[in-house]
């Protein structure tokens, strides 16, 4: 071919952060998600300002392991931003080791989330308010789920699979994901537990 | 970055271009493979695209056809070619097919082959998930049609309003598989919008910075910011709506606290946008085709550019408009009215861009070119009866009545179809290496324009006389007969249009004339490379110096480092030929920035697409579906992502730290 080449051969072949197509992926999941919660809290919102009482004939949830999981969420970053560095420093053997805390941190607040449900005061079938205070705490519990999945496939292939470069970027993005799931909480916990206890 | 000696292991690097050997080698790596497990493990960007743009013209003329049976029942008084249950499904099934299963996804399907070929690079991002996509939306698709077959077709309307759909007014399964459907369609439109996102801001050519992006992929990336934002809330309503009739919740039922106009919040939130969703690609193939046929480039780029934004700002702040007629405040709703108005500014900014840049250009009038001027006509009155229905005195006279049908089929098929159809005649050669017949062309354009405007133009009248929306028959001596047998007259010639389209568009395909890299003369770089284009798109991937890269010469080498100047680069070399390599530039500049591994063909999304179907129509019947259904879902996706040692082995032959 005739013209001026321009040659990128010794471009490198990876970069975390905004440079990588995964970060663009992860941050529309995040913007996709996050409008979902958005929504659901407005629901949640419109909904109370249709009812005359607010909880509709129950008390509010109680406070106890909600409050428990939120410390034990927010509690979880750390080990998700030190996984977060390690992934980041193409360091195979401290991202595994941090990506496991952090595999052990979603095991325990996947079991707090249970009795969470479990002491919520009311069923999504009783009446409008039981449903929206299901769905909320549903929607995010559905989040921890699959983030808890997602970080139990990257503990495995990070002891057992064909490593390069790009798997330390999937492990990065997973923290950012990680992130959102844990920040979006903060929001949808004020909303359960606080706004039934508003007057 | 021009360090070959610091570059990984010796391998075959493209560059050379065309009838090299190093040519070869990129069509055979960047080619699906052969046989029809290949076929189903596809991922090229060009092959789902074609598969996708197809079967949304399927849905199409699927909707057409109701349509028509419809209208053949309007034709005259007291009819009974079908019944009024039938009818209900008909009108929810044609509506429903043409805004889920047509007109959002041929947009994005339209992008999903172009986009990356005005952007000179070789996929899209996310190459499997793009794949992914199609199935899904497929597999919805056939499933609302097989409901329909079963006479278990959706019949609550297109927008699904509770009470009506919920579980006291619409027992059995019906309305259950259109909320299905929209989850299906709405999950391909989402992961579509995240795949046009990525690959628009990463994987552009070199020196094509963000002011020299074609306007047709700006409006397709706005287009897609637009879905992330709207989507998610008719998912959500349409969720929440199976569950109120399958578990028991009460999100719409006023007797547990729950409130009917929730639904229409949460829909039109979406709904609306969704017109604008349709409209945005739309203006996007007007200010690709008008350049080309008037000979010069667009006037006004920025200002396009800034109200395409606009609009889809402004769109998301119009929604009540369509819940005038619900009780609500009467100072939301003026609210709502000035915001209607508003829209109009960044509209009339475009018209006027395009009207400038065709009234300075020479005018070439090909039948893109004829569509186009069709647009122009029937939007501006669409427009116009728009800006009367934002109006609360006027909307809530007309609430209902075939004024509103006559409305959004101006808006709808003169802003969308008119322009598709324009984009096909123009697209057409680079799809197939074949242009269309003129002359069928011109028959085309001429029935679809004359045929629209009969059989929808009599509907403002009809309104106006009182002829509420959605009846199955009307009683004679109404004074609504001779219109409404216009009206499906009309129709019948849109019918025949579309036949004939169909039939150039086959004809073409084996006998028209060969178009060669850019019959048109334009100037952006899907034009640069072959009709159609080789599995690579671009032997060498170019480098750009101006918004129409076709039109602007690069600075010759020679008046380069003797001037103290950078000599004008015109393609990239450097990039693996024998393996998915691509380049990634940054965000805003488009410099070159990371040589990035793309992903094998696999069929891996093609089951995970099983699996989700599964799990979705499973979930129709009983809830425990989303538990047991969930796991083939994670074991599908799980196979997709676990990387394969070979070919973690050739990325590490390449991979170089940054």
């Amino acid at each position: 071919m005739t013209g001026s080449e321009l040659d990128v051969s010794g471009l490198p072949s990876y970069g975390f952060g905004h440079r990588s197509l995964m970060w663009w992926g992860t941050f529309g999941l995040i913007a996709i998600e996050g409008t979902l919660f958005a929504l659901a809290i407005g629901a949640y919102l419109y909904l109370r300002s249709q009812s005359d009482t607010w909880p509709i004939s129950a008390a509010p949830p109680l406070l106890l392991w909600g409050s428990i999981n939120t410390l034990i969420l927010v509690v979880s970053m750390w080990p998700n931003h030190m996984t977060k560095r390690a992934a980041e420093a193409c360091d195979r053997v401290r991202a595994r080791r941090w990506l496991l805390a952090c595999l052990l941190f979603s095991l325990v607040f996947l079991v707090v989330r249970g009795l969470e449900f479990a002491t919520l005061q009311t069923r999504w079938d009783s009446n409008a308010y039981g449903s929206i205070v299901w769905m909320l705490l549903g929607l995010h519990t559905v989040h921890l789920l699959t983030d808890t999945y997602d970080t139990a496939v990257l503990v495995v292939l990070l002891h057992t699979g064909p490593m390069e470069a790009q798997r330390f970027v999937d492990v990065s993005e997973n923290a950012l994901y990680w992130y959102f799931v844990v920040i979006s909480w903060l929001p949808i916990y004020a909303v359960i537990y606080g706004v039934p206890r508003l007057q | 970055m021009n360090a070959p000696d610091h570059a990984p292991r010796s391998r075959l690097k493209d560059g050379p271009g065309g009838g090299s050997r190093e040519a070869a080698a990129l069509d055979d790596t960047w080619r699906d493979p052969p046989g029809l497990l290949g076929w189903l493990a596809a991922v090229n960007h060009k092959s789902i695209a074609r598969r996708f743009i197809v079967t949304t013209f399927a849905f199409f003329v699927a909707g057409g056809i109701l349509a028509l049976i419809m209208r053949l029942q309007l034709a005259r008084p007291n009819a009974h070619i079908v019944g009024p249950d039938l009818y209900n499904q008909l009108f929810t099934m044609h509506g429903s097919t043409m805004m889920f299963l047509f007109a959002v996804p041929v947009m994005q399907a339209v992008a999903v082959y172009l986009v990356p070929l005005m952007l000179g690079t070789r996929s899209v991002a996310f190459p499997r998930l793009n794949a992914f996509a199609y199935w899904i939306f497929l597999f919805g698709g056939l499933m609302l049609y097989a409901a329909f077959a079963f006479n278990a077709g959706p019949d609550a309307g297109w927008f699904s309003y509770v009470p009506l759909a919920g579980p006291d007014y619409s027992p059995g399964k019906r309305v259950d598989f259109w909320a299905q459907m929209i989850t299906f369609t709405e999950l391909s439109a989402l992961l579509e919008a995240i795949v046009i996102i990525t690959t628009v801001f990463k994987l552009r050519a070199p020196g094509m910075t963000l002011n020299r992006i074609p306007l047709f992929v700006w409006a397709m990336m706005v287009t897609a910011f637009m879905v992330l934002f709207a989507m998610p809330s008719v998912m959500l309503a349409s969720t929440m709506l199976i569950m109120d009739r399958l578990v028991g919740t009460h999100f719409y039922n006023p007797a547990e606290g729950g409130d009917v106009v929730l639904w229409q919040h949460l829909f039109w939130f979406f709904g609306h946008p969704e017109v604008y969703l349709i409209f945005l690609p739309g203006l996007g193939f007007l200010s690709a085709i008008i350049p080309t046929f008037a000979k010069r480039p667009i006037y006004g780029y920025t200002a396009l550019v800034l109200a395409l934004i606009a609009t889809a700002f402004l769109a998301f702040g119009l929604w009540v408009h369509h819940m005038f007629a619900a009780n609500l405040p009467e100072l939301g709703k003026s609210f709502f009215t000035a915001a209607s108005m508003l829209i109009a500014i960044p509209s009339a900014v475009q018209i006027f861009c395009w009207i400038a840049t065709l009234g300075s250009g020479r005018l070439d009038f090909r039948t893109p070119l004829l569509f186009v001027l069709g647009f122009f006509f029937i939007l501006v009155l669409g427009g116009m009866t728009g800006i009367m229905l934002a109006s609360v005195p006027l909307d809530l006279q007309v609430h209902d009545t075939y004024f509103v049908v006559a409305h959004l089929h101006y808006v709808l098929i003169g802003g969308a179809v008119f322009p598709l159809f324009g984009a096909f005649y123009y697209w057409f050669p680079k799809f197939t290496g074949r242009l269309m017949s003129e002359r069928l062309g011109r028959w085309n354009f001429w029935l679809f324009f004359i045929g629209f405007n009969a059989a929808f133009f009599p509907m403002h009248l009809l309104g106006f006389q009182g002829m509420p929306r959605r009846v199955y028959t009307y009683q004679a001596g109404l004074g609504w007969d001779g219109m409404n047998l216009i009206a499906t007259i009309g129709a019948f010639v849109i019918a025949l249009s579309v036949l004939l389209f169909i039939v150039n568009a086959l004809r073409s395909l084996r006998r028209g004339v060969e178009a060669g890299d850019n019959p048109w003369g334009a100037g952006t770089l899907e034009w640069a490379t072959a009709s159609p284009p080789p599995p690579c798109n671009f032997y060498a991937i170019p480098v750009v110096h101006g918004r129409e890269p076709l039109w602007v010469q690069p600075r010759v080498k020679s008046d380069g480092p003797e001037e103290g100047g950078q000599p004008a680069f015109t393609h990239v070399s450097g990039l693996a030929a024998d393996a998915r390599e691509l380049l990634a530039t940054t965000v805003l500049d488009a410099r070159p920035d990371l040589r990035l591994n793309f992903p094998d063909p696999t069929i891996w999304p093609l089951v995970s697409a099983i699996a989700v179907t599964v799990l979705f129509i499973g979930s129709i019947f009983t809830p425990w579906a989303v538990v047991w259904g969930s796991i083939p879902i994670a074991i599908a996706l799980t196979a997709w992502f676990w990387p394969r040692r070979p070919e973690t082995l050739l990325h590490l032959s390449l991979e170089r730290r940054p």
